[in-house]
């Protein structure tokens, strides 16, 4: 009995030791990759990939925070990263460890240089915009031909939204972007810390609030390409997956996105290294595939998001590179807002709006 | 010496699995929030010997349990989940009695089999349980599919994201909790009892009320407790079941802990959902007792 023990501790220990060695844990988000290239960075790297997916930045940051996550590489949004950068809960890449970290593409880096000043702690995998997606056919019945499907006031105004809860609309369950988006339908300043204008974002929601049958942030692919919903509130890249499964299914639902006319947040989503990651050194090597040109590009092309790899665009098939709801044209581009974290006194008062938004109290 | 341990057995077990992870809970409670690893401040730090020790101390306070008295979202919701929890128990006892009752009355060579059906649903992963009743009451589901192909109803039903869907949830889910004690307290019971009743002139129906029920009494107060409890904490049936308007304690704890980053007033919230649980329970066993000395 005892050796068998024995042996069973010994092999547990050798399992521990190639773990180290040989293991790669990836927690991104989820619908955010397409799997082949999984099995492809296993195949050339000879690492174990172990991917996992989440589907809120709260989610992440509370595993970031506890410590001792257990993952190599994670996948915050910007103002995200910048909070856990500074709570300590990141290393700093090592450049020569990544040669491809030249394909990168200057536009969007300086963006996130606001989150992460020089880009230290981490590399841009995907961004996109927080938009509108409707099931057209349905919406046009309901509201008419010339449904305000490229604004805000499609789901912000009770007159609308009254009508268009009967075919279902749900909204991302994430406060950090759904109150900015009700302060830009005011004209107020949707990056604003002020509790008084955060507060007034209450009002634009308490009218709706009925109508909205659901604050989540992923059912609502599925949902909007099967037609059980006819609006969502989401990210671009989600709804634009949503468009092609419905297309597949060819069951009759056409799905379009909008950035609203308004104004639509601006996001990025950015991989870095835990500090306490098992094995920063295949981190590195999975950071380094992924900007690969021809990598990056076959995840763009799969999840229809937008990168920030300039070497990938070549390889970006038109239905990605060519669509502006994607990658937005110059006068989009200038209509597009990017937010900073709220202290937490601040989001304090963001989540309580929020609670209150969505269960009423 | 053997007494002694049997006496400590329930003790340790209690401390290991109960106190411990308590007071480390309560703790964080004491604690303000930081923007670190651990997220809060101050932490236990033993190399700076008794200073250090004087210094975490003297950080503890109060503050986040009068925090939670300046919002009336936390006793609302501590009240919606006693209220969600309290309907759920009566459910569960109204569908499980029944089923516990023909149970027990079945001959003897089907009762492994009935068993059998009871415990069987728990073989599969509750949160798969959970899931595929969304495929079954959506408005695409299989129910309203069903409910509109007999003509029963022309519009489906809105159930999915309702209050009614979380009732749904909990039963289910719990029914075996409310069933299995119940039945194992009716399947003691002593049919030479109801036989008694009868012969002197007991309707069966007062007989069941008069004997039945007071006799599976330890059964049906054991079934609501199993049922009760983790229902008022439930957190994964509301958020998967109920819609934006289902308020219950378990998602309020999970906001403070995730949305707001905030693990000493999650803590607080934690510490009073157990002692909401903790005060009856106690007073309840100490009545029991009292009774049961009275009786003795």
């Amino acid at each position: 009995m005892k050796t068998n023990l024995l042996t069973a501790a010994a092999s547990l220990a050798l399992v521990a030791g190639m773990a180290s060695a040989e293991e790669v844990r990836v927690y991104n988000w989820s619908d955010y990759i397409d799997e082949d290239l999984l099995a492809k960075f296993e195949e050339d790297t000879g690492i174990k990939l172990i991917y996992d997916v989440f589907d809120s930045n709260e989610v992440l940051e509370t595993k970031m925070l506890a410590g001792g996550s257990g993952y190599d590489v994670v996948v915050p949004s910007g103002t995200f990263l910048q909070r856990q950068i500074s709570a300590g809960a990141f290393q700093k890449l090592d450049l020569e460890q990544l040669p491809n970290h030249a394909n990168m593409w200057d536009v969007v880096s300086k963006r996130t240089e606001q989150y992460d000043p020089e880009n230290a702690y981490s590399i841009n995998y995907m961004w996109g915009t927080t938009g509108i997606g409707v099931n057209v056919g349905k919406v046009k019945e309901l509201l008419g031909e010339d449904a305000p499907i490229d604004s805000w006031s499609l789901v912000f105004d009770p007159a609308n939204m009254e009508k268009l809860a009967e075919c279902g609309v749900h909204f991302l369950d994430a406060p950090a972007e759904m109150i900015p988006a009700a302060l830009k339908f005011l004209g107020e300043d949707p990056d604003s810390q002020d509790p008084e204008v955060l507060a007034k974002a209450e009002g634009v929601y308490m009218p709706v609030r009925d109508h909205i049958q659901k604050f989540h942030s992923s059912e609502y692919i599925n949902a909007l390409a099967n037609g059980d919903i006819c609006v969502a509130v989401g990210w671009s890249g989600d709804i634009l997956q949503a468009r092609d499964r419905a297309a597949e299914a060819e069951n009759g639902v056409e799905i379009a996105y909008h950035a609203p006319k308004e104004g639509a947040q601006m996001w990025f989503d950015q991989m870095a290294i835990p500090v306490d990651a098992p094995n920063p050194k295949a981190a590195h090597v999975f950071l380094n595939f992924i900007m690969d040109a021809q990598n990056m590009a076959a995840a763009s092309n799969y999840v229809y998001y937008a990168n920030g790899n300039l070497a990938s665009q070549e390889f970006l098939v038109e239905d990605v590179i060519g669509d502006t709801a994607i990658y937005p044209d110059a006068a989009t581009l200038d209509n597009l807002f990017t937010t900073r974290p709220y202290p937490s006194k601040v989001q304090r008062v963001v989540t309580r709006l929020w609670t209150k938004i969505k269960s009423g109290t | 010496m053997r007494r002694f341990t049997l006496i400590a057995v329930p003790y340790v077990w209690l401390l290991v699995l109960f106190l411990v992870p308590f007071i480390i809970v309560f703790k964080i409670s004491l604690s303000d929030t930081a923007l670190a690893i651990p997220p809060y401040t101050p932490t236990l730090d033993f190399s700076s010997g008794w200073e250090g020790i004087r210094n975490f101390f003297a950080g503890l306070d109060f503050e986040n349990f009068k925090f939670l008295t300046t919002d009336d979202l936390y006793w609302k919701a501590y009240l919606s989940s006693l209220q969600i929890a309290a309907i759920s128990t009566v459910l569960s006892l109204l569908v499980g009695y029944p089923i516990a009752y023909g149970m027990a009355q079945a001959p003897d060579e089907w009762r492994p089999t009935l068993m059998m059906l009871i415990i069987l649903p728990f073989w599969t992963s509750f949160l798969i349980r959970v899931y595929s009743w969304m495929g079954i009451l959506s408005n695409e589901g299989f129910l309203n599919q069903f409910l509109l192909w007999t003509g029963i109803i022309s519009e489906p039903l809105l159930i999915l994201n309702t209050n009614t869907a979380v009732y749904i949830g909990i039963v289910y889910t719990y029914l075996p909790f409310m069933i299995l004690p119940i039945y194992a307290a009716l399947e003691k019971l002593d049919i030479s009892l109801l036989e008694a009743a009868e012969d002197l002139g007991c309707s069966r129906l007062t007989a069941f009320w008069l004997i039945t029920i007071p006799l599976s009494k330890q059964g049906i107060i054991a079934g609501c407790f199993l049922v009760f409890i983790p229902a008022l904490g439930e957190f994964v049936i509301p958020s998967l079941l109920g819609g934006s308007q289902t308020l219950m304690i378990g998602k309020v704890l999970f906001e403070e802990f995730f949305s707001n980053r905030d693990w000493p007033v999650a803590s607080a919230v934690a510490v009073i959902l157990l002692l909401i649980l903790i005060i009856p329970i106690v007073l309840f066993q100490r009545n029991e007792q009292k009774q049961r000395e009275a009786e003795g």
